[in-house]
């Protein structure tokens, strides 16, 4: 008899992708902030300001912080399957990462353009 | 037939080769980093509520310190993830080089620490 285990087997190539992708994404935007904090020394509040009232600046720290959350669920998901072996508690914690994960998405719009 | 072999492993009492500790190293950093998540948003958004938030946050020591953290663990993370991509290519899979990226991986974010350390203090 087969048993089929909670969270089935078809998912894993996309979410392999999604992990490699994600992970391409973000150390572009890493190098240029960091490029941005090293020409801009010592920081000002404008200069920090100005940079995130810039729409392209936004439209790619948003980019940036949903790579992280896509390469965060897979990577999390992973250490938990991998270490919590109760199915029950196994599906809560990873529900509960989910949730997070859509709360930071919200906060990071928030923040981004909260700015002025 | 009962298995002869050992019923469970002591991971303590195994002297783990260099590559496994750089696996298990970026899972442990992975988690880390995650797991501060929301101190970064909660400091990114303090940043830019006003010059006066802005200012207490630079003069503040706690923040060089976690912003040392928090760097270190993303670029061991970002530099050993970098090595399992190209592992994923194919690249590097004998055993002389896959010790030897693992040393680099080591060498690069130890510079990096230092780099960063002088730049923070």
């Amino acid at each position: 008899m087969v048993r089929r285990a909670i969270g089935g087997a078809h998912y894993g190539l996309r979410d392999w992708l999604a992990q490699r992708l994600s992970a391409l994404i973000m150390p572009g935007y890493s190098l240029t902030l960091l490029g941005f904090v090293l020409t801009h020394q010592p920081m000002h509040y404008t200069d920090w300001q100005g940079l995130f009232q810039n729409q392209a600046v936004r439209f790619f720290t948003l980019l940036f912080a949903l790579s992280l959350f896509v390469h965060a669920w897979v990577g999390v998901r992973d250490v938990l399957m991998d270490y919590v072996r109760a199915s029950w508690l196994r599906l809560a914690l990873q529900a509960a990462t989910i949730a997070a994960l859509l709360v930071y998405a919200m906060w990071t719009v928030t923040i981004l353009w909260g700015v002025r | 037939m009962k298995n002869p072999r050992p019923v469970y492993l002591d991971l303590l009492r195994i002297r783990q080769p260099l590559p496994a500790l750089i696996s298990i190293a970026h899972r442990i950093s992975g988690v880390l980093l995650f797991l501060a998540i929301p101190l970064v948003l909660n400091t990114w958004q303090a940043s830019l509520e006003s010059p006066e938030s802005f200012r207490a946050l630079q003069d503040s020591p706690s923040l060089n310190l976690g912003l040392f953290f928090l760097c270190v663990a993303y670029a061991y993370h970002l530099l050993a993830g970098l090595r399992f991509l190209l592992l994923d290519l194919h690249w590097g899979l004998t055993l002389k080089s896959a010790r030897f990226s693992s040393w680099l991986v080591l060498g690069s974010t130890a510079l990096c620490t230092v780099l960063l350390g002088i730049w923070l203090w």
